[in-house]
């Protein structure tokens, strides 16, 4: 339907109205549409960046595609197959290998028991079992954690709290590369990293990305490093997807209100805000919520064209 | 000339362990104006928090170790705890880190209110309340705020609260510590905006706006302070540290900025290699040169002074003179 031609050979995931209803109360049920008929795709060697305030359902969205989650309704197809039919363990294990994820938070990633190299091989046995081979392996981990610019020798004897949060995202990252996964979910990568560490970590997921062929979804909130990332970009609000596209194009050429008011909000240097100007976010914001409460049954659910391209927006105002 | 409200000189704030002294911040001096936001940024780990933390109230194992911070001529550093309280709050109030996560859940706004103003001898009868819903109004909050509990408040709303909480007594010098980072991109937006605003209403003498983020600093800041592992690496004008740095340090950081307009495709930003020295028993010499692209023997041997380049700039680094010179004739040959 809206997939985009001549890349379909390149399409690696497709999320097609996936919808999550999470259901709140005792008495009084109360249905929360925390991701709302969404769709997108996914490519080969692309990074498309899922970007929205805390509550739209990016992080939602990331864990259905990790399978954490079961969407309530609509499909995910991997490589054509639906994920929801993938049950059995073997299958699951296949999976795993080619859908990895790096979270926000590096400490609570890692046990903080054991050594990092206690956490390559327990991927070794629970996912690559069929490499037996001690000196294989460890060639192996070496040349992934190489990859990511650690030296194996450094890290490798080390508890997670002698390491900075640069090198256990890395490590991270080396992980999803050891599995040779085609997939990884990035949710808030490097939201809990310094500036001067972060771009080592963003300029790495760029690289294996392109050099690679990785897929990969990054999740954020930080509307600059969206763009400076990816090559499509999808801003979520309120569980919907408002306004979809190449990210210059959505950047340059935003039209709903909602993708505007998150620009206008960026800081930048270079542009500075004008502080006598009166802003009120909260005000734009229930525009844009009584717009869609009003015709909630007049427009269909989804997104229009814009005009050209693959840019497209939701009905609005 | 404009009133000085905060005057800092050579302060020492070290920590004591079982290991030696942690020098996390080392002999800072720098001072601020009425009328003021000034913004001090720097990685985590730099001694931020422990300067601002210690502006108000030094706990073990933070100890003072020398020098003075001047608020309007008192020194907060020999201050005893009577004459401190008086100060705290009333002239001197701090915004915590992460404080808007540390509402007591089991209680209504309005209780909390009450508690705090009557730690500080302040009486929390209706007419006080009829200022904070006052207050409320400006910052675009409904009194029924009051009656809520935290967990039905967003976290923009939250640090709303905690702003009109915080400068309830019109406090001269407002310590921010990292108010603006775990919100939103639009509530860190709004936030500024009503910074800005308590400090033209009046509400707020000065603000010492502390943040990792440069970009939010270009925004509202008026002074920024550059600080590296416990030393005042550069101290300017928000346009000279933003477009005409001179300490290597500061400028990796502005180059390592992603901004709207730079892609990974066509220009790849640079980080930082490395990573911050462990404070702990530092020896003398620069503090950065294990991450500086320019360092050399004297910048091991010898801890940078303090110049200034002119009378609102001034940095400590042993070879800026240099750097600058050789980026001025690489400019002038392109």
């Amino acid at each position: 339907m809206n997939t985009v031609q001549n890349d379909n050979h390149n399409t690696i995931m497709e999320l097609k109205d996936v919808t999550k209803v999470f259901r709140r109360g005792f008495f009084r049920k109360e249905n929360i549409y925390a991701v709302d008929h969404i769709s997108f795709n996914l490519y080969r060697g692309n990074i498309v960046s899922l970007i929205g305030e805390s509550g739209s359902g990016k992080t939602t969205t990331g864990k259905m595609i990790l399978k954490l989650l079961k969407p309530t309704s609509g499909n995910i197809y991997y490589r054509g197959r639906d994920i929801n039919l993938i049950k059995s363990a073997r299958q699951k294990v296949e999976y795993y290998k080619d859908v990895q994820a790096v979270f926000q938070e590096p400490f609570a990633s890692f046990n903080p028991l054991f050594r990092v190299d206690r956490i390559f091989d327990m991927v070794f046995s629970s996912l690559l079992p069929e490499i037996k081979s001690h000196d294989e392996r460890e060639e192996q981990v070496h040349t992934v954690l190489r990859s990511v610019h650690l030296e194996p020798r450094e890290v490798l004897q080390k508890y997670p709290h002698q390491l900075s949060g640069g090198q256990l995202q890395r490590l991270l990252i080396a992980r999803a590369l050891l599995l040779h996964a085609r997939v990884l979910v990035a949710d808030e990568l490097i939201s809990m990293l310094d500036a001067s560490t972060r771009v080592g970590v963003l300029n790495l997921l760029g690289e294996l990305a392109y050099r690679k062929g990785l897929a990969v979804i990054f999740i954020t909130h930080d509307l600059s490093l969206g763009f400076y990332m990816s090559d499509k970009s999808l801003i979520m609000y309120n569980g919907r997807l408002v306004e979809t596209g190449d990210t210059e194009k959505v950047y340059n050429e935003a039209v709903h209100p909602y993708t505007k008011l998150l620009l206008n909000s960026v800081p930048d240097i270079g542009f500075r805000w004008n502080m006598d100007k009166a802003f009120n976010p909260e005000h734009i914001v229930s525009d844009i919520d009584d717009f869609y409460n009003k015709n909630r049954n007049r427009y269909p659910k989804g997104l229009v064209q814009t005009g050209d391209g693959d840019h497209k927006v939701m009905y609005t105002l | 000339m404009p009133e000085k409200i905060l005057e800092v000189k050579q302060l020492k704030i070290y920590y004591r362990t079982l290991q030696g002294f942690v020098k996390a911040v080392d002999g800072i001096s720098f001072a601020m104006e009425r009328g003021q936001i000034v913004g001090l940024a720097g990685e985590s780990g730099c001694g931020k928090t422990t300067f601002c933390n210690g502006l108000i109230l030094r706990k073990k194992p933070m100890q003072y170790m020398g020098g003075k911070a001047l608020l309007l001529g008192h020194d907060l550093m020999s201050a005893n705890k009577a004459e401190m309280r008086k100060l705290r709050y009333t002239n001197i109030s701090l915004i915590p880190q992460s404080a808007m996560d540390s509402f007591s859940p089991t209680k209504k706004i309005k209780t909390l209110v009450s508690d705090l103003v009557r730690q500080h001898h302040i009486e929390a009868d209706s007419d006080f309340f009829r200022k904070v819903k006052e207050r409320f109004a400006q910052v675009n909050l409904t009194p029924d705020v009051l009656d809520s509990y935290p967990i039905e408040l967003s976290g923009g709303m939250k640090q709303r609260v905690l702003m009109v909480i915080a400068t309830m007594m019109n406090p001269d010098l407002l310590v921010a510590d990292e108010i603006s980072s775990a919100l939103d991109v639009t509530s860190q937006r709004f936030v500024c905006k009503l910074l800005v605003d308590f400090l033209r209403k009046k509400f707020v003498g000065s603000v010492l706006f502390i943040t990792h983020d440069l970009s939010i600093l270009y925004q509202i800041a008026a002074k920024i302070i550059i600080m590296y592992a416990g030393h005042l690496v550069e101290v300017a004008p928000t346009k000279d540290i933003i477009h005409a740095p001179k300490h290597p340090y500061t400028k990796a950081l502005i180059t390592s900025l992603p901004r709207i307009g730079v892609r990974f495709k066509d220009h790849k930003l640079r980080g930082i290699g490395g990573v911050p020295p462990k404070l702990l028993e530092i020896g003398p010499g620069c503090r950065f040169r294990f991450r500086c692209p320019f360092a050399d023997e004297i910048c091991e041997q010898k801890t940078p002074p303090v110049e200034n380049i002119n009378r609102e700039h001034s940095i400590m680094c042993h070879h800026w003179k240099k750097i600058d010179r050789n980026e001025h004739e690489h400019s002038t040959k392109r």
